[in-house]
C-alpha cells in the first residue's frame, strides 16, 4: 500500500497526488513513469513521474480526470492508500549534451513536460518552455514552469489567456526567429506531437516525443502498446516512452489509442450511475 | 480382481456447459475413485515414476497412503520434494514424466499420478491440512544458515519451489515480485478454468506460512538492482522471471487493431480478471471470429478462453500438422470438444485490416518436408495456395522470450544469444552467488521443469553458503 501524503487540485479535473514510494523516488529519473492500481478491481494505469523527493521518500503524479480509473484516482484525500505502484518504468531522457532546448506541452502533457523542463534546466541548457490548453483555468503549473525555464510561453485556444492560438503557432515563430535550437520536447495529444515533428522535420532539429500508449504490464510483457518507429515495431514501456518523434508512426498511434474506447466510455457511464 | 486396465476416469463439466463459464474443467476424483486408482500401483521396487519426475515426488509412498486411508499423511509426502502439488497435478505433462515411464503403462494405461497428486492436494487443502507438519521443518533447518539473507526474484513455479526449499534450509528468504500479485504465469497465464487462481493463491499461502516473505511491485532491474540486493545483505540471488516477453510473427499488419499477444490477451482475462469486467475495470475486446496462432498450451488457452467470452468461431492457425502440435493431447482435445476450429498446416503472412481494424487473415497453405533441428518435419509453404480467413481477432501465441529488463540492467550476467540467462548443471550464472532457472534459463516450457531448477538451484545455494561460510 502506498499512502497519499499530499493532494491539490491544479484545474477543475486535473489533480496532483504526492505518494509515499520510497524505492521509487530513489531511482525515479525524468522520463520515468509508474503504474499504478487504485483499488483490487482497478485497472492498471501508467502515469508519468511529474515530480520526485529522494529525502521524503516521495512521487508526485499528476493526471486528469478522464475516464473511470483517474477518477477514482481522484477521489484518493491526503491518507488514503493506493494499492499497488511499480516503478520506475521505461527509459529516462538523456540529457547530457544540449544547450537550448525547447519544450511543449498541450493540456495534460505540460505536467509530464515539466520534470524534463526542470531537467535540462538543472543540467544547464538553456529552456523555453511552451504550455497551452483550451482555456485559462485548464493552464497549469505555470509557476514550476517559470521557475525553470528561461522563457515561457503561453497559449490557450479561447485566447483567454496568453497566445490565442495553438502552442504549435508559438514554436513556428521561435524556428523562425531563434538559432541555436538543438532540441524540441513534444508532449500532448497525437495530433500536437504530430504537427511538432513535421515542423521540426524541415528544420532539421531532433525531436523528441512521448507517447501514452495503451498498457497492461508495463513491464514487456504484453504488446498492448507496441508502436511503429523507424519501421520497427517498439514497445512504448520498455523501449520507450520518449522516441523520435522523426520515426514515430502517429496514424498507427492514433488508430491504437481508439480501440478500447467504447469500453472506457462505458465503464465512465456505469461509474456515473455508482456516483463514483 | 481383475487387473483395471485404464486409468479411472475423472468427471469434467460437459462441453456445452464449459463454453459458458471459466469453472474448472475436470472435477477431480471422489474419494472412491481415487482409492480405486491408487490401488491399480503396482509399488515397484526400482519406482522409475520418481525418476522420471523433476522434483523426485515419492510416488508410490503417497499412493500407499491413500490406499491406507491416510490423506494426510500422503500430502506430507508429496510436500516434502514439491509445494505446488495442487498446481502440478493439474498442469504437469505426466505423459510425458512419471506416467510415462509407469510399469503399468508397458501393458496398460499408466496409473493416474497426475490425479492423484491433484486429489490429495485438494482433499487436504478443503480441510486445512495443506500445511507442512512444524516439527518436520524445524528438524530440516540447518544451524549455520539459519539468519541469512537470500533473494528470490520472481514469484512463479521457479522462484516459489525455490523460497520453499530454502527457507526450509533456515534462510531469511525473500520474494521480489514486478507484478501485484503472486503466482507468475499459474496467474497471468493459465486461465481459470484450468488452474483456479483460488488453488494457486493457497499454495502460496503454505510457502509464505513457511516463512517466506514476498514484495509485490518490485521490478528487480528498475526497482533495485541485484547489485543493491548484495549491498543489503542478501548473500546470493535466485532469478526465476520466467520468459515474460512476447513473440510477434513480424508479418504486415501485426500492429493493427484486434491483434493481440497471447500474453494480453491472457493477462487482461487471469490477471486482470476482464472475464468479470465491468465488476474489475480491465476490458477486452475479442470479437466473434477469433484466429489463434500457435500450437502450443497458451494458443489452446487463449482458444478455450475466447470461446467463453462468447466468441463463434474460433480457429487454431499452426503451421505443422496434428502430430506436431506441442500442446498437451489432453488440451487439444478439450479445445476439439468445445468446438475449436483447427486449420492446420496454415501459416499467415499478412494481417488485413478495415479502417484500422484487423478483418482478414491471409494465410498460405503448408506441407510438411524433411527433419529439422528440433526433430520435427519443416513445414514448407505451398507456393500460391494462398488464402483468407475472415477474422475480426488474431491471438500470436507463437512463444514468448526472456524479459530483457533484468539481465540488461544487471552487470556481468552472461546470457544467450535469445535473451536466456547462461548457467551451469547448478544453476549457477556468470556471477557467484547468483541462481537462475526456469523459462528465463530455458525458454518457455513447463511448470514442472521451472519447479525442477528451482529446487536444484536451492540446493547448490545451500552449498555454496555453507561452503562461504567455512572460509
Amino acid at each position: 500500500m502506498y499512502e497519499v501524503l499530499a493532494k491539490e487540485k491544479l484545474a477543475p479535473t486535473i489533480k496532483k497526488l504526492t505518494v509515499k514510494a520510497p524505492l521509487i523516488a530513489e531511482k525515479t529519473q525524468p522520463g520515468n513513469f509508474i503504474i499504478l492500481r487504485v483499488d483490487e478491481k482497478g485497472e492498471r494505469i501508467p502515469l508519468t513521474v511529474a515530480d520526485y523527493d529522494r529525502e521524503k521518500g516521495s512521487i508526485t503524479i499528476i493526471f486528469q480526470e478522464v475516464g473511470y480509473s483517474t477518477k477514482l484516482l481522484g477521489k484518493m484525500e491526503k491518507g488514503d492508500q493506493i494499492r499497488d505502484i511499480v516503478g520506475p518504468l521505461g527509459h529516462h531522457i538523456d540529457m547530457e549534451g544540449y544547450e537550448k532546448v525547447v519544450l511543449l506541452g498541450g493540456g495534460t502533457g505540460t505536467a509530464l513536460l515539466y520534470p524534463k523542463v526542470k531537467g535540462f534546466y538543472e543540467m544547464g541548457a538553456e529552456v523555453i518552455s511552451i504550455t497551452g490548453a483550451r482555456t485559462k483555468n485548464l493552464i497549469i503549473l505555470e509557476d514550476d514552469l517559470r521557475k525553470f525555464s528561461d522563457k515561457l510561453y503561453i497559449a490557450t485556444d479561447d485566447g483567454s489567456y496568453g497566445h490565442h492560438g495553438f502552442v504549435t503557432d508559438i514554436l513556428k515563430d521561435l524556428l523562425e526567429e531563434e538559432t541555436g535550437i538543438d532540441l524540441v520536447v513534444a508532449i500532448g495529444p497525437v495530433p500536437m506531437m504530430k504537427a511538432v515533428a513535421d515542423m521540426t522535420e524541415e528544420y532539421g532539429i531532433e525531436t523528441i516525443v512521448s507517447l501514452n500508449a495503451i498498457m497492461v504490464d508495463g513491464t514487456g510483457m504484453c504488446g498492448a502498446c507496441r508502436i511503429t518507429v523507424g519501421g520497427e515495431t517498439k514497445f512504448t514501456c520498455v523501449d520507450g516512452p520518449s522516441f523520435d518523434a522523426h520515426q514515430v508512426d502517429f496514424a498507427e498511434l492514433m488508430n491504437r489509442l481508439s480501440f478500447y474506447t467504447n469500453e472506457e466510455e462505458e465503464i465512465k457511464d456505469n461509474a456515473v450511475k455508482e456516483e463514483i | 480382481m481383475a487387473m483395471q486396465k485404464k486409468k479411472t476416469s475423472m468427471q469434467e463439466q460437459k462441453a456445452e456447459e464449459r463454453i459458458n463459464n471459466f469453472e474448472e474443467v475436470p472435477y477431480g476424483y471422489t474419494d472412491e475413485e481415487a482409492l480405486q486408482e491408487a490401488k491399480r500401483c503396482l509399488q515397484c521396487k526400482d519406482e522409475p515414476c520418481v525418476d522420471g519426475c523433476p522434483v523426485e515426488v515419492p510416488i508410490p509412498d503417497f499412493i500407499q497412503a491413500i490406499i491406507d486411508g491416510d490423506v494426510e499423511k500422503a500430502n506430507q509426502i508429496i510436500k516434502s520434494k514439491n509445494n505446488l502439488p495442487a498446481v502440478c497435478g493439474r498442469v504437469c505433462p505426466q505423459e510425458e514424466q512419471c506416467e510415462a515411464v509407469c510399469v503399468m503403462g508397458n501393458k496398460f494405461e499408466p496409473v493416474a499420478i497426475g490425479r492423484l497428486e491433484r486429489y490429495v492436494a485438494d482433499y487436504n487443502m478443503q480441510r486445512g491440512t495443506d500445511k507442512s507438519s512444524k516439527e518436520e521443518i524445524e528438524k530440516n533447518k540447518i544451524p549455520e544458515l539459519e539468519g541469512r539473507k537470500v533473494a528470490v526474484i520472481g514469484a512463479g513455479p521457479a522462484g516459489l519451489t525455490a523460497a520453499a526449499d530454502l527457507v526450509r534450509f533456515g534462510l531469511e528468504v525473500t520474494i521480489f515480485e514486478a507484478l501485484h500479485d503472486t503466482g507468475g504465469v499459474l496467474s497471468y497465464g493459465i486461465p481459470e478454468f484450468r488452474m483456479p487462481k483460488e488453488i494457486v493463491d493457497q499454495e502460496v499461502e503454505a510457502i509464505k506460512e513457511l516463512g517466506v516473505e514476498i514484495k509485490l511491485n518490485v521490478l528487480v532491474g528498475k526497482t533495485i538492482t541485484i547489485d543493491e540486493l548484495f549491498e543489503e545483505g542478501y548473500e546470493a540471488v535466485f532469478i526465476g522471471v520466467g520468459a515474460g516477453l512476447p513473440r510477434f510473427l513480424g508479418i504486415p499488419g501485426e500492429n493493427l487493431n484486434g491483434v493481440y499477444s497471447a500474453n494480453e490477451f491472457l493477462t487482461r482475462v487471469n490477471l486482470m480478471k476482464a472475464f468479470k469486467y465491468p465488476e474489475y475495470k480491465t476490458p477486452v475486446k475479442v470479437g466473434n471470429k477469433v484466429a489463434v496462432v500457435g500450437g502450443g498450451n497458451v494458443a489452446m488457452d487463449a482458444a478455450r478462453t475466447a470461446k467463453r467470452l462468447g466468441s463463434e468461431n474460433v480457429y487454431i492457425v499452426y503451421r505443422r500438422a496434428a502430430e506436431q502440435m506441442p500442446a498437451r493431447s489432453e488440451e487439444i482435445e478439450h479445445a476439439r470438444e468445445e468446438g475449436i476450429i483447427f486449420k492446420l498446416l496454415n501459416n499467415p503472412v499478412e494481417i488485413h485490416g478495415d479502417q484500422g481494424r484487423v478483418d482478414k487473415m491471409e494465410c498460405v497453405e503448408m506441407e510438411l518436408g524433411e527433419k529439422d533441428d528440433s526433430g520435427r518435419r519443416r513445414p514448407i509453404p505451398i507456393e500460391g495456395s494462398n488464402w483468407m480467413l475472415d477474422i475480426d481477432t488474431a491471438i500470436i501465441a507463437i512463444g514468448t522470450n526472456p524479459n530483457p529488463l533484468l539481465t540488461k540492467n544487471t552487470k556481468d550476467l552472461a546470457t544467450k544469444s535469445w535473451g536466456g540467462i547462461k548457467v551451469d548443471d547448478n544453476q549457477q550464472t556468470s556471477r557467484e552467488g547468483v541462481y537462475a532457472g526456469g523459462d528465463v534459463v530455458t525458454g518457455a516450457a513447463t511448470v514442472i521443469k521451472a519447479m525442477g531448477a528451482g529446487k536444484t538451484a536451492a540446493k547448490n545455494i545451500k552449498e555454496y553458503l555453507l561452503n562461504k561460510s567455512d572460509k
